[in-house]
């Protein structure tokens, strides 16, 4: 009746779709200005590509190391920001132990296990260490999840997420200066260099192919010197490369990709995985019909711990460096991934994580490059602050 | 809520003890406290060889960390403390201030950075508003946030202010006319806050004398005039808590509190909450960026590695060891932590070497318990930060209220209990005279 | 001078008696008010008034099409079986829900979807059902939150040498009408008390207090007598009963039919998000439908 609150009312009906709208023509906006600047001429399609597909890769990272947050934080309730810092303890002790194996016989073992003595190690030269590796450091992910469970937060089962959120900040600090203490503060490279995949141009005939760290596609003499090359097409001049991964990120992507299909039949396929997804809808209800709530606590922790040191293992693998800070570094790429598919919600976690990685590595088209990890951190706050749920939320976890 | 209780007699009488001399007794605690860390610095001083003045620079250090600390403490005190706003973003807002403060202050012609030249009590004015101005904007759609969301977007934000300072576009930029910026990852240089301490004695009559004294003493120039500045961060940590025991002991403070407890029953008493949030995160932030600038800026220069987020967790750590909602405590979470957890390993480790070389790493430290402990001292730092983090997690677990927190302090302008005494103000002078005019309950 | 002392509102000239038709469509008729003086802002003796108030939560409606008037000085109830959507149509009159549809109206202004600051600064002030105690402040602090134009509430008011004079000298005043209050509630030996040491009764008791610190025009006691021993509940009638006397308003939402038919003299019965029958005690006791309604019969 009154035009005030008929103002009111509007305004809130409004309100409520804005932010949809808005986000929904900046991301209009956006792509208009991409095609534009690929039509232009202003960029290319080679850059765009690689720049695509290593948001992608670093993405499904983010993804695979988001599931073990995001199913903690929707069964516990908590934030952990101890989260990054176990992806830190997975990665070294995947990689001390892929070092020790990968290297006996080239250097001591205490050397090795300070990832000291450069076994040249990568997944073409030593794929069976590689595996091993990974395995270790979802194993360590896993008990070093549950051993912190069983220390620190089941004691303080009955408190609020503050609490809990606090607590797990000291668990951050105490691992991370745990590995500076055992491993030191440098930024050390660890791995080999290795062949990359890729869509390339050869004198005007395009394929797939295979090339070699130290070869250039410009240099070489023919496509026989390539260890793998596939013609695919004709068209164009010259020799480019069209887009490309390592062999590393291949392998991230793969990894990473399975294991999300596992985690997936894991939860639908089942009796502890329903009993999750139970949990994470609805802890009161679940533990009235009787699902054992402090198993499936341990088994979220075991499954995400696992997921978060493979992850940690793969990323490392995927860059080629580490250091005792970067599973830290990563925290809030983490949690954007989390929270903009939405906290509970492992498709929500993967789908989040590809979005974020995208941001991130794509954001250079647009801003300087000593900005472009802030436009991620700018996506998570506008998530938060638009709709919480992310895009997942609000809907079972599976 | 009780903590728990020693079984041995003799803790208990200590126990005891401590509680009749100082509880109660605000001054006397932190007069205390800083006595008492004082007295192991000298003696590990005095065990390390030093003389009267590497004592008293010693003791100089230590009070200007406590200072710098305790500021932040009590700014975040007020956030969450007092208001529940789980602000983890304290880092960043001290950023903004002192950077602020230095572009405008610096000369226009100094690299690195840049900066307009301005007075420094307009610079101070300046950073402590664009702090706040922060603060609103941030506030605005956040303080609507259940706590662990405000907590990650403050995080964000406080990073997103961190590559901010680093990037290229802020390094350097012109505003009206002048080339002013960041300086990026080279930091910026600007009037260091510490020379005050040199202008103080030059200005003040006698205070060439103090020189001569400190001189005839042992002590060095640039340790009095640190020692003076000292003094001014003192005066302005108190300063702070004057102001902010003010502000929780009043009705503004008990709308806080209030609005921490159960913000819905505020707002159902007719409190508008978000203005009371709004006001608080602001002046936090002011506060937050003044202290960044007279601790951390105190030498005249930044980066943006000054302010890592770590610092806002060390000043949390701080907060919950003093006890979250009271004023006192965040000073004394922030003396204890300071020293006893931040100086004084560093103190030891720079100051007591044993003998020979420390084995180079971790597998080699190994070797045997003297080897280990010559690796660990090395390596004092990793170990701080792994004993930070497990004094934390054993608080939230066994003692989350702190050393203080269990006392809540009072929420109003006066004594409550004291119904007939008028008006008897907390530390006001009594009015033993008449009652004030109460309006009949049978009459208008 | 903060607020409004205690006195006693010398109404008992405008008392209206008890019910009114069920609700219609027809405009509200101006109270014939023989004393000659204007009545100002009651909306026509309405202080209260819902018309169409819906609330849909997602695909649940909770409440549909409610309409009724709340009568100055009167003590309503507003009682229905589970689920019958009274606590919902209590949060949208006190602002804790956005209606989906529908108005509400204190004393003629609109008030539907405003927050619950704005709603209890207009004089309409709500209890809670389990008792919210700020349990980390004492009795005297949770008291002295309530009333409004509190000096203090500014920051520099607070601060400032000059001005915190005014406000200490002002907290003194409020102090001495807290007293008062926490007397008439007989809690005032509790007053240094942690409120979350008190009992469930007690708690109660400093809720309704603290309401009526507002110096509000209308109170909403939402279940104040839920888990309250028979002897406290007499105590929290009476004091109701009292208040009325005095001129407060009061709507009463409560789960025991008898304490309902024994003291209001308007009530108001829901049934599944809609106004089941209204009017006097007598005739809702009679009334066919809701006996079946509270025996549990859904067909209607």
């Amino acid at each position: 009746m009154g035009v005030a609150e008929q103002l009111t009312r509007g305004r809130s009906i409004v309100r409520g779709r804005i932010d949809v709208l808005l986000v929904t023509l900046l991301v209009v906006l956006l792509g208009v200005d991409l095609l534009g600047q690929l039509v232009g001429g202003a960029l290319g399609f080679p850059f765009l590509a690689s720049v695509f597909l290593e948001g992608l890769v670093v993405g499904l990272a983010y993804g695979l190391a988001g599931i073990g947050l995001s199913m903690t934080y929707s069964i516990l309730n908590f934030a952990n920001f101890a989260h990054g810092d176990t992806v830190t303890v997975g990665a070294f002790a995947g990689w001390s132990t892929a070092y020790v194996l990968g290297g006996l016989g080239t250097a001591g073992v205490g050397s090795l296990f300070l990832l000291g003595g450069s076994p040249s190690i990568s997944v073409l030269s030593a794929f069976g260490v590689v595996v091993i590796g990974a395995l270790t450091a979802g194993a360590s992910g896993a008990a070093l999840s549950l051993a912190l469970d069983r220390v620190v937060y089941r004691p303080m089962r009955s408190a609020d997420g503050i609490s809990l959120l606090i607590a797990s900040i000291g668990v951050a600090l105490g691992l991370r200066y745990l590995i500076a203490f055992v491993y030191g503060t440098d930024v050390r490279g660890v791995t080999a260099p290795v062949s990359k995949l890729g869509l390339f141009r050869l004198e005007g005939v395009t394929g797939i192919g295979l090339i070699r760290p130290g070869q250039r596609v410009g240099e070489l003499a023919g496509a026989g010197e390539l260890p793998f090359f596939l013609p695919v097409g004709a068209g164009g001049t010259g020799s480019e490369v069209l887009v490309s991964l390592t062999l590393h990120g291949v392998a991230l992507a793969i990894a990473a990709s399975g294991l999300m299909l596992g985690v997936h039949l894991l939860l639908q396929r089942t009796k502890l995985g329903t009993a999750m997804r139970a949990m994470a809808d609805n802890k009161p209800l679940a533990r009235v019909t009787g699902i054992p709530t402090e198993r499936v606590i341990r088994a979220t922790w075991i499954v995400g711990g696992a997921l978060t040191g493979i992850a940690g293992f793969l990323i490392v693998l995927e860059r080629g460096t580490m250091s005792f800070t970067f599973g830290w570094l990563l925290l809030l790429f983490i949690f954007s991934a989390v929270i903009l598919g939405g906290i509970g919600s492992i498709y929500g976690a993967m789908a989040g994580g590809i979005i974020i990685g995208l941001v991130d590595s794509m954001a250079i088209i647009w801003l300087p490059s000593s900005l472009t990890k802030a436009a991620a951190f700018a996506v998570l706050i506008l998530v938060l602050i638009v709709r919480p749920d992310g895009l997942f939320g609000g809907v079972t976890t599976a | 809520m009780s903590s728990a209780d020693s079984s041995l007699p003799g803790v208990g009488r200590l126990r005891a003890t401590l509680t009749s001399v100082f509880a109660g007794h605000d001054g006397r605690m932190i007069a205390g406290t800083m006595g008492g860390i004082y007295l192991l610095l000298i003696l590990v001083g005095l065990l390390a060889g030093f003389d009267a003045g590497g004592v008293v620079n010693t003791l100089r250090a230590a009070t200007v960390y406590a200072a710098g600390y305790g500021m932040l403490v009590l700014a975040l005190n007020l956030h969450w403390g007092y208001t529940g706003l789980f602000n983890i973003g304290v880092a960043g807002f001290m950023a903004v201030g002192t950077y602020t403060t230095a572009i405008l202050s610096a000369a226009p012609s100094t690299e690195p950075g840049f900066g307009l030249g301005l007075p420094l009590g307009v610079a101070v004015i300046g950073g402590m508003l664009a702090a706040a101005l922060l603060g609103v904007l941030t506030a605005l759609p956040a303080l609507r946030l259940r706590a662990d969301y405000l907590a990650i977007v403050t995080v964000a934000l406080s990073e997103i202010i961190r590559l901010g300072i680093k990037s290229r576009p802020l390094a350097e930029f012109t505003l009206l006319g002048t080339t002013v910026g960041t300086g990026g990852g080279r930091g910026i240089s600007y009037p260091a806050p510490n020379r005050f301490g040199s202008w103080a004695l030059e200005t003040v009559p006698g205070g060439g004398a103090v020189y001569d004294v400190g001189a005839a003493v042992g002590v060095a120039r640039p340790v009095i005039e640190g020692v003076v500045y000292m003094f001014l961060l003192i005066a302005s940590a108190a300063a702070f808590w004057v102001f902010l025991v003010r502000v929780g002991n009043s009705p503004f403070g008990r709308v806080l509190k209030a609005i921490r407890e159960d913000e819905l029953v505020a707002s159902s008493l007719g409190k508008d909450t978000r203005r009371f949030k709004l006001i608080v995160f602001a002046v936090g932030c002011a506060l937050m960026g003044l202290a960044g600038y007279l601790w951390l800026g105190r030498s005249g220069f930044v980066n943006d590695l000054s302010f890592r987020p770590n610092i806002t967790f060390f000043v949390f750590v701080a907060l919950i060891i003093g006890g979250a909602g009271s004023n006192t405590g965040s000073i004394l979470g922030g003396m204890v932590f300071s020293s006893v957890l931040f100086y004084f390993p560093q103190f030891v480790s720079q100051n007591f070497s044993p003998g020979g070389v420390a084995p180079r790493n971790f597998v080699a430290a190994l070797d045997g318990v003297g080897a280990f402990g010559a690796y660990a001292l090395q390596n004092i730092s990793a170990i701080r930060f792994m004993l930070i983090g497990i004094v934390l997690v054993y608080l939230m677990q066994n003692r989350p209220q702190g050393l203080l927190g269990h006392r809540t302090e009072s929420a109003a302008a006066i004594d409550l209990l004291d119904r007939d005494a008028g008006m008897r103000a907390d530390g006001g002078a009594p009015d033993t005279a008449s009652r004030p005019d109460r309006q009949g309950e049978d009459g208008e | 001078m903060v607020g409004r002392p205690i006195r006693p509102r010398a109404r008992t000239d405008r008392v209206r008696t008890v019910s009114e038709p069920p609700p219609s469509a027809e405009p509200l008729e101006p109270p014939v008010d023989t004393s000659g003086e204007p009545t100002v802002g009651a909306d026509g003796g309405f202080p209260l008034r819902v018309e169409g108030l819906s609330k849909t939560f997602g695909g649940i409606t909770a409440v549909a099409d409610v309409s009724f008037r709340i009568s100055e000085g009167s003590l309503t109830g507003l009682i229905g079986p589970n689920g019958a959507g009274k606590s919902t149509t209590f949060n949208c009159i006190a602002g804790v829900h956005t209606p989906t549809a529908g108005e509400i109206y204190f004393n003629g202004e609109p008030i539907t979807g405003f927050e619950p600051s704005q709603i209890a600064t207009k004089g309409l002030v709500r209890t809670f059902q389990i008792a919210r105690e700020l349990e980390e402040m004492t009795v005297l602090e949770n008291m002295m939150l309530a009333p409004s134009g509190q000096l203090g509430e500014s920051l520099l008011r607070s601060v400032l040498p000059g001005l915190r004079k005014g406000v200490m000298a002002q907290e003194a005043e409020l102090r001495d009408r807290v007293w008062e209050m926490l007397e008439l509630f007989e809690i005032d030996h509790l007053a240094g008390e942690y409120a979350g040491n008190l009992s469930g009764g007690q708690r109660k008791l400093l809720e309704m207090a603290r309401a009526l610190m507002t110096d509000p025009e209308m109170v909403l006691l939402d279940e104040p007598l839920a888990g309250v021993n028979p002897t406290l509940e007499e105590k929290i009638l009476d004091r109701i009963q009292q208040l009325r006397g005095e001129g407060y308003t009061f709507l009463l939402v409560e789960h025991d039919m008898d304490v309902i038919m024994n003291n209001c003299e308007q009530v108001i019965v829901m049934h599944q998000g809609k106004i089941l029958a209204e009017g006097e005690p007598a005739t809702i006791r009679e009334n066919e439908r809701v006996i079946d309604a509270y025996l549990g019969d859904s067909d209607e």
